[in-house]
């Protein structure tokens, strides 16, 4: 069944062929297969196999399809086409190079990543069976381990745009967090003066588009907020 | 212009050394990577996508292990569920090798970091699951160690975090090809495909490793990720390696229907109920002691079943409910956060307040490329000369063959394979759940070790020469997607195969269907052989990564539907209406026949041919547990 038409703008660039990105204006005609707007991107490619963007999971689980819809970064695969007006216009997430289309580059914001040691440190033997970790302990986690690596809220973050080389972003800052907090690390100490410096965490301005962005609801700014203070303790 | 200049390619295309060559970055392979890794071998990971964007990152409700803290277990139970689970076709030293080790490869990953829920006692959370139970059948029991309903997530996250810590090299968005083997059949490395340049690289290898994940995308309504199409079986199969028991597809009984989206078998484990349409909670006469808890097979059947009954649900009378209303909010935010986003983007449901309507999607293929506990490729060491008979016999509780001294397990050199692409045979007819993410893990660790001992004790450290065609495959088959000026389209013939798959190899299958469906699928060759891409462009060119996929999903889908065919039994998975029997036939409950089909299949390929194999009915330590009617 038809559920009318809708007009995609989207960004298109292949270094090889375009001096320049352009937008291209694509019609797809809606019916009951286009729930998301991702199923619309993949019928728009059968039309035209050169438009690329990446997608996997089609669930919002493996963070593959950050885009940038109608000025707002989210994913493809859990946009419902209804939410969106009859105009749609989808560019690659902001502030990172293009590689193609709608395929940013990654490392920048994966060096950042990198960058927080984002391992569990425990200098203790480890015991025979789990290390004990109590529910209040595990609830710390909540909010912070389920970061999906999406990009949405680095790449939405006007401090990551100016510097994302030097502030880590607040995806990186909220897995330092889940870190910091975890029971089991032993390294909150080098965790936190690896972030003392004027960049890595403090160009965080409180702006909270990361928030509003996030796909799965997490919320990086109060992260920050808690790193933040815990270095302010310790230099008081 | 094309991106490959085939005589360019040929002199000077980069070709790397490594000690390994893993395919695949998801949590079979990078449980493998950080092993390598830790132990300094020069190790590199091939991956499609971003190593965290792997299917292992929707795994949902759990990895079984008895670790016995909500209530008494031990792997003897564990051990028995998953050969009763496998419908005894799963083979019981691996089986008792993977249940034996799960309590430590899951205390491993919680030492990596990996964020478990907790009891009280800080302990680990386990939940009940499908097929799990305590004392030999007796009652369910909590055996899935779970992070909410994230659990693979969890999993795959920690896993790259371990390989960030250790320095893994991983080769991101690299996308492998073809198979090397030279004359004596051994195997030398892959060749890959650079998605972000266009292009191609050999990378040799002491050790190569498949961990490409299974091919779930092969049906047309599928759990699975558009990623999982089979590479690595794809690969292996042109190279001339057999394809495993690949009649064996688990339906997932809760896909939400319509969108194919997993919701957990946690979701039962938690309480959750299937209803009619008369809002029967119908298990309990199918199953009557672990009622929703009865393995995924049983539960798809049964579900089928009452549709097929006309007590389906919606105008259509065409799915089922899922009901988890009565477990309260709390219960459902906590233990079952993901799920309540699924159903309310995916269904348009609060599931706090109403049930969701679910089909059996198909969800994990059971069969792969043939190994043994180490992860190592195993094939037989002749071709067959006389078809294998295996008789089971009940009054004497014997396994015998015809085979004499036939060896079926002989190791291809240098080639290993673990996780979904992989048959050990763990999962026999029919996988458990949480046997999966336990599956990866476990083996994921014994190939990482083998692969250390080869290299570092058995190997001479010398690289052999590449057979002078090593190139020609990959650049053949690039090359004619360059040069190609008209033909089919990659996904139309990609849909085309679904569609063949999934009409006549689902739930009930029927003996007309399946050979209906094999002259279907054979008849599709000429197309599959002439697809068009349209796109020339080098970079990031999606188009031709699709149209290499459709070879590597046409691969699988002839296996599927050929061995299947094959089949002239019930078991698991497999079940053909022609040949089912009532639950108390005195010998062939449910039309399982272990007098004549207790045998693995094998399909070749290069001559598109079935040879069979025995299974390995004695475990390592333990007593073997003799087929029995299989009720739950």
């Amino acid at each position: 069944m038809s559920r009318g038409t809708r007009t995609f703008n989207i960004y298109r660039y292949d270094p090889d062929k375009d001096k320049a990105p352009y937008m291209q204006t694509f019609k797809l005609e809606l019916t009951d297969k286009h729930r998301m707007l991702l199923d619309a991107l993949l019928e728009l490619k059968v039309q035209d196999e050169s438009l690329t963007f990446r997608r996997s999971c089609r669930e919002g689980i493996c963070g593959s399809d950050g885009v940038n819809i109608n000025g707002k970064n989210g994913l493809a695969c859990l946009w419902n086409l209804n939410d969106l007006p009859e105009v749609i216009t989808i560019r690659p997430l902001p502030g990172l190079p293009v590689i193609k289309d709608l395929v940013v580059d990654m490392n920048q914001f994966y060096d950042q990543y990198n960058k927080i040691h984002p391992f569990l440190i425990n200098n203790q033997p480890a015991p025979p069976k789990e290390r004990l970790q109590s529910q209040e302990e595990r609830e710390h986690l909540d909010g912070l381990y389920e970061c999906i690596l999406c990009a949405c809220c680095s790449t939405s973050c006007p401090s990551f745009w100016w510097n994302p080389d030097k502030f880590l972003g607040p995806s990186a800052l909220l897995n330092a967090y889940r870190f910091i907090i975890d029971s089991r690390d032993t390294a909150t100490q080098e965790r936190l003066a690896r972030l003392d410096d004027p960049f890595s965490l403090f160009r965080c301005k409180g702006i909270m588009n990361c928030v509003s962005v996030c796909p799965k609801g997490l919320n990086p700014t109060k992260a920050i907020g808690h790193i933040r203070n815990m270095l302010l303790d310790m230099a008081g | 212009m094309g991106a490959i200049n085939p005589k360019e390619d040929y002199t000077n295309i980069p070709h790397q050394f490594f000690d390994a060559v893993i395919v695949g970055g998801g949590g079979s392979g990078m449980r493998a990577s950080y092993q390598l890794a830790q132990a300094g071998l020069k190790v590199a990971v091939l991956t499609k996508v971003f190593p965290t964007r792997s299917h292992t990152v929707a795994a949902q409700g759990g990895i079984g292990a008895s670790l016995g803290n909500m209530q008494e277990d031990n792997w003897h139970y564990h051990f028995y569920d998953t050969v009763k689970g496998s419908d005894w076709l799963g083979d019981q030293d691996a089986i008792e090798f993977m249940t034996r080790e799960a309590p430590q490869v899951v205390y491993e990953l919680e030492h990596l970091g990996m964020p478990f829920d907790r009891n009280a006692d800080g302990t680990i959370y386990q939940r009940p699951f499908g097929g799990h139970s305590a004392n030999y059948g007796e009652k369910a029991v909590p055996r899935a160690c779970a992070a909410a309903d994230r659990t693979g997530h969890a999993l795959l996250h920690t896993l790259y975090q371990s390989n960030v810590k250790m320095g893994t090299q991983f080769f991101v968005e690299w996308i492998a090809l073809d198979l090397i083997r030279n004359e004596a059949g051994d195997v030398l490395g892959v060749t890959a495909i650079d998605q972000e340049t266009g292009k191609i690289a050999v990378f040799q290898a002491k050790a190569t490793l498949f961990a490409t994940g299974g091919a779930g995308r092969v049906y047309r309504a599928s759990t699975n990720a558009y990623i999982n199409t089979g590479d690595g079986l794809g690969m292996a199969a042109r190279a001339g390696i057999p394809l495993q028991d690949m009649e064996f597809w688990q339906f997932h009984p809760t896909g939400v229907a319509g969108a194919g989206v997993l919701l957990t078998e946690g979701c039962r484990g938690e309480g959750g109920i299937l209803r009619n349409d008369s809002g029967e909670p119908f298990m309990e006469r199918y199953a009557p002691t672990l009622k929703d808890l009865a393995p995924r097979d049983f539960v798809s059947r049964s579900m089928d079943q009452e549709i097929k009954e006309g007590r389906g649900c919606g105008p259509n009378k065409d799915y089922i409910l899922l009901d988890m209303t009565h477990l309260g909010a709390d219960t459902i935010m906590k233990r079952l956060p993901s799920v309540f986003e699924i159903g309310k983007k995916f269904a348009n449901v609060d599931c706090t307040k109403e049930p969701i309507p679910v089909v059996p999607t198909i969800h994990y293929q059971m069969g792969g490329i043939p190994t043994n506990i180490h992860g190592q490729v195993v094939v037989p060491e002749s071709r067959e000369t006389q078809e294998l008979v295996a008789n089971y016999n009940a009054e004497t509780d014997t396994y015998t063959t015809n085979a004499g001294d036939r060896d079926f397990a002989k190791p291809v050199k240098g080639f290993y394979a673990i996780g979904e692409c992989s048959c050990v045979s763990v999962h026999g007819a029919n996988r458990l759940g949480t046997n999966s993410l336990l599956d990866l893990v476990v083996f994921g660790k014994a190939a990482g070790q083998h692969i250390i001992e080869y290299v570092t004790k058995q190997h001479d450290g010398e690289y052999e020469p590449l057979p002078t065609t090593v190139l020609e495959n990959t650049v053949n088959r690039i090359r004619k997607l360059d040069e190609s000026t008209s033909g089919e389209n990659a996904q139309e013939v990609a849909d085309t195969i679904r569609n063949i798959v999934q009409d006549h190899a689902g739930v009930f299958r029927t003996s007309a269907l399946l050979e209906e469906g094999v002259k279907q699928i054979l008849a599709l060759e000429p197309r599959v052989r002439n697809i068009h891409l349209k796109d020339k462009s080098k970079v990031f060119n999606t188009a031709r990564v699709e149209a290499l996929e459709v070879e590597n999903l046409y691969e699988v889908a002839k296996a599927t539907l050929i061995s299947a065919a094959a089949r002239k039994e019930c078991r698991g998975a497999h079940t053909v209406v022609d040949f089912e029997l009532p639950p108390d036939h005195p010998t062939y409950s449910y039309g399982r026949r272990d007098d004549e089909w207790m045998k693995h299949t094998l399909w070749f390929s290069t001559d598109n041919r079935l040879e069979y194999k025995p299974v390995r009915y004695k475990p390592l330590t333990v007593a073997a547990i003799p087929p029995k009617p299989r009720t739950f």
